[in-house]
């Protein structure tokens, strides 16, 4: 007993003293200092740097509210499914293209250079294809997710050590044991590095559609505080947004497993 | 894999993978042309690709595309420029005192990955519906990477040329700009390529979210006046943008990057 409170207090006394946690204590006050002295300093127009309680007090209230819940339902829901047509075409499509060079050559410089084109200027057409619901969004989603899950797979096959797919072959396996048995287990996190991008860019896309033109979703609440002047709520909203997406993308780094790939 | 390799004979020549691409777009669109002429797809939904063509003269005689070409391409050079010289600027810094990169470091790379785009209402409050908002957006989703990779361009510049400079008696200020700065400049410029393109990203995505300045504008401005071949023509134009300002970058990237 006496043993472990020497250990604890070895332990409180480093992290107490670690020079990098305090650096970034003292840059976080910092940074919150300054906000609320902007807030207070009337140089800006009221509410455009709101102060630091009232975001506190939106924060809260944003998250007792029903309505909030509801509409945060139904952009999740829009974004799973985006992520669940793009994850799932994107790895299909990547690993066609992994498979295949000759494919790759032909096919793959396209996705790789409309990888990176802005995606939201697709929405007038997603409008005019799926209608103002639900769907256009979605489309949206699943567009933006599409290119980096299919770009992260392809890549990935690619890095397959050869011996397992040799192994596969000498045992006569179909195509899909081979996908099934040797392709996906070995391209757990490749796939789930893609995924990682692809709920990204599928959230972005969503929302982004949803600011456009909606009447639900957490895009559609950004834009209507945005309408109302309500900065407060706005700056709560972007901030548990924010920190909802954080979290979301680390569950998905953990399920993969990804720290795994520095140790070893 | 077995069953779906490609015959040796024509998977050798490197010129049938780039027939069979551009092939399949040609097969493409001419299905495309067949099947709406032939009333299989709503011309009210998907104008034919003829059309599409035609409208691109339209586009350049009437919607002066070439100049709202020009307007985003300033916003880019624009918020190019700022987040280069602050990207570097605090590349830097947190590159020279050890302390600030520990602490600072995992901040920056979260930063790269957040949806900053969906700020965008909150810029406008703050600049209000202009060009800077636009800029700015450009500039805040494209600083993290010059700044991930000037750390990584400095900190990884050869202990012998480091130990050159010091032998040569230079403060830090000359060790910086003759000796860090020019060793780490390919990999800086990987960071400000990186930057660039997610700064053209957001910039037409901004300025078709809030109907304002060049190229997105176009699009939001075409799509509500239902000009169903005037929009996918300056959608076709905007991702010809991208893709050549996306090969250009990668090519004075490749010119940059030292011979091994």
């Amino acid at each position: 007993m006496a043993e472990t409170g020497r250990l604890t207090h070895t332990r409180a006394a480093t992290s107490a003293a670690n020079p990098v946690l305090l650096m970034r204590i003292a840059l976080v006050l910092a940074l919150l200092t300054i906000w609320e002295l902007l807030a207070r300093s009337g140089w800006l127009y009221r509410d455009v740097v709101p102060s630091l309680f009232k975001v506190g007090a939106a924060v809260m209230e944003l998250l007792s509210n029903g309505d909030y819940y509801f509409n945060l339902g139904v952009t999740a829901a829009e974004i799973g499914v985006a992520l669940l047509i793009g994850g799932l075409s994107g790895i299909a499509i990547g690993l066609l293209l992994g498979a295949n060079r000759f494919l790759a050559r032909a096919y793959e410089p396209f996705l790789y250079y409309l990888g990176p084109t802005p995606k939201i200027i697709f929405f007038p057409v997603m409008i005019m294809w799926f209608g103002v619901g639900p769907e256009s969004k979605i489309a949206l989603g699943t567009l933006s997710c599409f290119f980096p899950v299919a770009l992260s797979v392809a890549a990935g096959m690619r890095q397959i050590d050869k011996v397992l797919i040799r192994v596969g072959t000498s045992f006569r396996a179909t195509i899909a044991q081979m996908v099934f048995k040797i392709y996906l287990p070995a391209m757990r996190h490749p796939i789930i590095n893609g995924v990682r991008l692809g709920f990204g860019f599928a959230l972005i896309g969503t929302l982004l559609a949803e600011t456009k033109l909606s009447n639900k979703g957490i895009g559609f609440l950004i834009i209507q505080a945005y309408s109302t002047f309500d900065m407060p709520r706005m700056y709560a909203m972007l901030i548990v947004l924010f920190v909802l997406a954080f979290c979301v993308n680390a569950a998905i780094g953990r399920l993969g497993g990804l720290e795994t790939i520095k140790r070893t | 894999m077995t069953s779906v390799s490609t015959p040796a004979h024509v998977a050798q020549n490197p010129y049938n993978a780039q027939i069979l691409g551009w092939g399949s777009i040609v097969v493409f669109l001419l299905a495309a042309e067949g099947l709406i002429r032939l009333g299989f797809i709503s011309q009210f939904i998907v104008p034919p690709p003829s059309e599409i063509a035609v409208s691109f003269g339209r586009l350049v005689a009437e919607e002066h595309i070439i100049r709202r070409f020009f307007y985003t391409v300033g916003e880019c050079l624009a918020a190019g420029a700022m987040i280069t010289v602050c990207g570097v600027a605090v590349g830097v810094l947190l590159a020279r005192y050890n302390l600030l990169r520990q602490a600072c470091e995992t901040w920056v790379a979260a930063l790269a990955s957040a949806p900053f785009v969906l700020a965008y209402p909150l810029f406008m409050v703050i600049f209000g519906r202009n060009a800077w908002a636009i800029i700015v957006m450009g500039f805040v989703s494209g600083l993290p990477p010059v700044i991930l990779k000037t750390i990584e361009g400095i900190s990884g510049t050869r202990r012998v040329l480091v130990n050159v400079g010091r032998s040569f008696n230079l403060s830090g200020t000359q060790q910086v700009w003759k000796i860090l700065f020019p060793a780490a400049l390919p990999t800086i410029f990987v960071g400000i390529r990186l930057g660039l393109v997610f700064a053209l990203i957001n910039i037409v995505g901004t300025e078709f979210l809030i109907n304002f300045g060049g190229l997105g504008q176009l699009i939001a401005d075409l799509a509500e006046r239902y000009d169903l071949a005037g929009t996918y023509a300056a959608i076709c134009f905007v991702i010809l943008v991208s893709i050549v300002f996306f090969v250009t970058l990668e090519q004075i990237e490749r010119w940059l990057r030292p011979v091994d």
